[in-house]
């Protein structure tokens, strides 16, 4: 019954997520899935990290408070240069299930309209629903799509703030199931808070959402931020598994865009120009 | 699969008010509601923006509002009326959720993915729906496996699935939800006690799903009938600007109504089918038996999608218009319309609306404030009229509460005073909509900009033109994209040159008071004439009406 399909090359021969570092203890072995495929890591008494696919051992990674591999052949794992920044708080605020593709979820990842609707009275507020003009580009030699000047109305721009402000975004997809998100800090006018959304693609409909966040923050626990993040997971987590079809459409007259979609437009193309087909439904020729 | 029938996919009870109802019919899911003026919508379960299930949205009682966007959708025609990431714009293009015709009868509702409507099922009348009964086999199979039962007091089922017997009539349909899947549904009618009679059917549908379930297991379980998702056009795809089609709409009269004194109401019902949806601030053009063509703002509130209401004022100075619908139209005439346009959208994402009308300018406004209150959005509307009588459309101002205030037979100088009142503060998040004639628009505009309400916070449109048209310049008009150069001789407009040479924008009132004909200019400068763009987009230069704007440069080069 389980018919596996393979993925394209793009999607297969990159670094993917499957656990935060902070869960995996010694001598407890764990199994999860990519690409449909069951896979095994462990951590040795010494500290030492593999990761197995029954038959061979995989490519290991330690990053972003993460543990990634690959079943093929991955380059370079995408640069988050303020991650290190010694006065940082670095949070594995948490691993969620959702039964829709990962490109869905990086899309709802990068949309702001949804702000008001969905995150009501946190990341935004009725009646203010618009999204301004923005700017999408592709970086990197195209490696890379960065939206910028994102601005959105938050009610609690911040800790010290009772009325509501617009809060400023920037977005980088440097991953085609990985995104890193950019918004002004609260505790640092100058600096940005960083909250990423690495996904790990189970299968072609569902993924991990693993949320990794490197932010000013000496206030609140380590349990707080993640409650809050995945509180605003659990948010989307019912919109994402009501969207039909599960996976991805590539084709640009499947759904309707809007000025407001110029980075999910972006990321489709994107896609579409890698010829992924894994989790997605490719525009008929 | 019994073909070209009406299916039942709901009950009416599942139909309850302000729900959403999940429906299946081969593979396709649907959408199933009822609006609170009883009309039952069956439309595809998805959203077209990003294909979240409309199951999971907001039934207002007028439109289906989806989760994920808010993007609304009007009951009937299930066109988009409102999208707010984007509160300025109309929604710009025909975006209309895909829908399936819906009836009604026995206590069940009905539709079908036919072509043309097939004709109505025939049933017994005074019957009792059956609660339904899913079940996870081939239609077929179930079909099969129903008919020759004969339930106690009906006698066996023939192969139409109907039985009759001393308890009386008894009819099922199956439902073929996807290839595997099916619902009983059944109509019967008895004179038995209710109670006992339905707990008899329901122990023998009981019985008879575990007999057609065990055949079932039998055979491998088909293939699920994939969602079809229809592809939408290239030009919704490619997020164009709006042009309005030359599409004619005919509709009938349905209702004439005097609504005030001198103010008539026309109710515009479509020859059939639905028509499409509009916004609050749109308008149509009415092309009147004598000829003329007119543009009416509508005062449709949300969901109110049966048929467009426009109010008429007889003009004194009527050039025939207002007239000839006061005097010859009657109910039952026939008409053509354009589709609706807007150039006076209604943002929403604002935490305050002033609205300001003058006499007949109250239209477009009403449309707005029902809108507004339909999201219990705060506004108030000020509505300056003659005298009593002369208050429009009194049932919906009613409904409007103490967000009305009637200022009545105020004269200039009172009228100045109250606007100043009405315009006193500026607010950040507060927006002003003025409708009315000429004379009080401009007092409104200028108040507001002494108040200090910044240009973009102001909306107004104006029903006609008065300013005295120059024509006596004459000039060279260059269209980049056509590669053409035209004289633009003194005595004729812009627009006419072009719609000589076929390359005309569309355009709707002629007078420069509507911007349908609005072009974008490239080099040169415009001498405008219209009361359709804002001071500051007049001093931009960017923009010209092409029906009574001129040049003052000797050449004006067109984007067009």
């Amino acid at each position: 019954m389980n018919t596996q399909i393979q993925p394209d090359p793009f999607m297969l021969n990159q670094w993917y997520p499957i656990s935060s570092l902070q869960e995996i203890l010694p001598g407890q072995p764990r199994a999860t899935k990519l690409f449909g495929q069951r896979i095994s890591y462990e951590r040795d008494v010494a500290g030492g990290l593999s990761v197995s696919d029954g038959t061979r051992a995989l490519p290991v990674l330690q990053q972003y408070g993460c543990l990634w591999t690959s079943l093929g052949e991955p380059a370079e794992l995408f640069d988050i240069p303020e991650y290190p920044e010694p006065d940082r708080r670095n949070v594995n605020a948490g691993s969620v299930g959702v039964q829709v593709s990962a490109q869905r979820g990086i899309e709802n990842f990068l949309d702001m309209g949804h702000f008001p609707y969905v995150h009501t009275g946190i990341l935004g507020a009725l009646p203010h629903t618009e999204v301004k003009e923005y700017n999408v580009e592709l970086i990197r030699d195209g490696r890379e799509i960065i939206a910028t000047e994102c601005l959105f109305y938050q009610p609690m721009a911040s800790t010290v703030s009772t009325s509501g402000a617009d809060v400023e975004y920037i977005y980088r997809v440097p991953h085609p199931t990985c995104s890193v998100l950019y918004k002004s800090s609260p505790m640092d006018a100058k600096r940005l808070d960083v909250i990423a959304l690495f996904g790990q693609p189970t299968g072609e409909e569902s993924f991990r959402g693993h949320m990794v966040l490197s932010i000013l923050d000496d206030v609140n626990t380590d349990d707080f931020i993640s409650y809050f993040q995945l509180h605003i997971f659990g948010q989307d987590k019912p919109i994402l598994e009501n969207q039909m079809p599960k996976r991805l459409p590539l084709d640009p007259r499947a759904e309707t865009p809007i000025r407001a979609d110029k980075t999910s437009i972006m990321y489709r193309r994107w896609l579409t120009g890698h010829g992924v087909t894994y989790g997605t439904i490719p525009a008929a020729a | 699969m019994n073909d070209k029938t009406w299916v039942p996919v709901a009950n009416s009870t599942d139909l309850a008010p302000h729900h959403v109802f999940q429906g299946r019919l081969m593979g396709q899911e649907l959408a199933i509601w009822r609006a609170d003026d009883g009309h039952v919508n069956v439309w595809e379960n998805r959203c077209l923006h990003r294909g979240v299930r409309l199951s999971i949205g907001v039934n207002t009682g007028s439109e289906l509002v989806c989760q994920y966007h808010g993007w609304r959708y009007a009951n009937r025609n299930a066109g988009c009326t409102y999208i707010p990431a984007h509160p300025a714009d109309a929604p710009p293009r025909t975006i209309c959720s895909k829908t399936w015709p819906a009836i009604e009868m026995g206590g069940l509702i009905w539709t079908h993915f036919e072509e043309i409507d097939p004709p109505l099922p025939e049933l017994p009348e005074a019957g009792l729906a059956l609660r339904p009964l899913p079940l996870a086999a081939a239609p077929e199979l179930v079909r099969e496996g129903l008919a020759g039962l004969a339930p106690e007091g009906f006698g066996p089922l023939d192969d139409t699935l109907q039985a009759k017997g001393p308890s009386g009539a008894l009819r099922l349909i199956v439902q073929p939800a996807d290839a595997g899947r099916s619902v009983i549904r059944g109509l019967v009618t008895s004179d038995e006690p209710e109670l006992l009679l339905l707990r008899r059917l329901n122990l023998f549908l009981r019985e008879a799903r575990d007999q057609i379930l065990a055949q079932a297991a039998l055979t491998p379980a088909p293939a699920p009938i994939p969602h079809r998702v229809e592809r939408v056009s290239e030009e919704l795809a490619q997020m164009p600007d709006m042009v309005s089609g030359p599409a004619r709409l005919r509709v009938r009269v349905a209702k004439k109504e005097l609504v005030a004194r001198d103010i008539v109401s026309l109710e515009l019902e479509p020859l059939r089918g639905a028509l499409p949806a509009s916004q609050p601030g749109a308008h149509i053009d009415v092309a009147l038996p004598n000829g003329l063509l007119r543009q009416y703002s509508l005062v449709n509130a949300p969901g109110e999608t049966g048929a467009y209401v426009i109010g008429v004022k007889r003009e004194a100075e009527s050039t025939g218009g207002s007239v000839a619908i006061h005097d010859s139209l009657a109910e039952g005439d026939l008409l053509a319309i354009s589709e609706p346009r807007n150039n006076f959208t209604l943002r929403r994402d604002v935490e305050e609306t002033i609205l300001v009308a003058g006499g007949i300018g109250v239209t477009p406004l009403l449309s707005m404030a029902a809108a507004l209150q339909d999201e219990g959005l705060p506004f108030r509307l000020h509505y300056f009229a003659g005298s009593e009588e002369q208050l429009a459309f009194g049932d919906r101002l009613a409904a409007l509460g103490d967000r009305l205030v009637n200022y009545i037979g105020l004269d200039p100088e009172k009228t100045a005073l109250a606007l100043k009142g009405i315009l006193k503060s500026p607010a950040e998040h507060a927006q002003v909509y003025v409708c009315g004639p000429a004379a009080m628009l401009d007092a409104t505009r200028a108040t507001a900009a002494e108040a200090g309400w910044p240009e973009t916070a102001v909306h107004f449109e104006y029903f006609a033109n008065t300013r005295e048209i120059d024509t006596s310049s004459s000039f060279r008009v260059e269209l980049a994209r056509s590669a053409m150069t035209l004289e633009v001789p003194a005595g004729r407009s812009i627009l006419s040159v072009l719609q000589e040479a076929g390359v005309a924008p569309p355009s709707s009132c002629s007078q420069g008071a509507c911007g349908t004909c609005m072009a974008r200019v490239i080099e040169g400068e415009p001498d405008h004439q219209d009361v359709y763009l804002t001071e500051a987009e007049k001093a931009a230069g960017e923009k010209i009406l092409t029906c009574v704007s001129r040049a003052k440069s000797d050449r004006l080069i067109l984007d067009l």
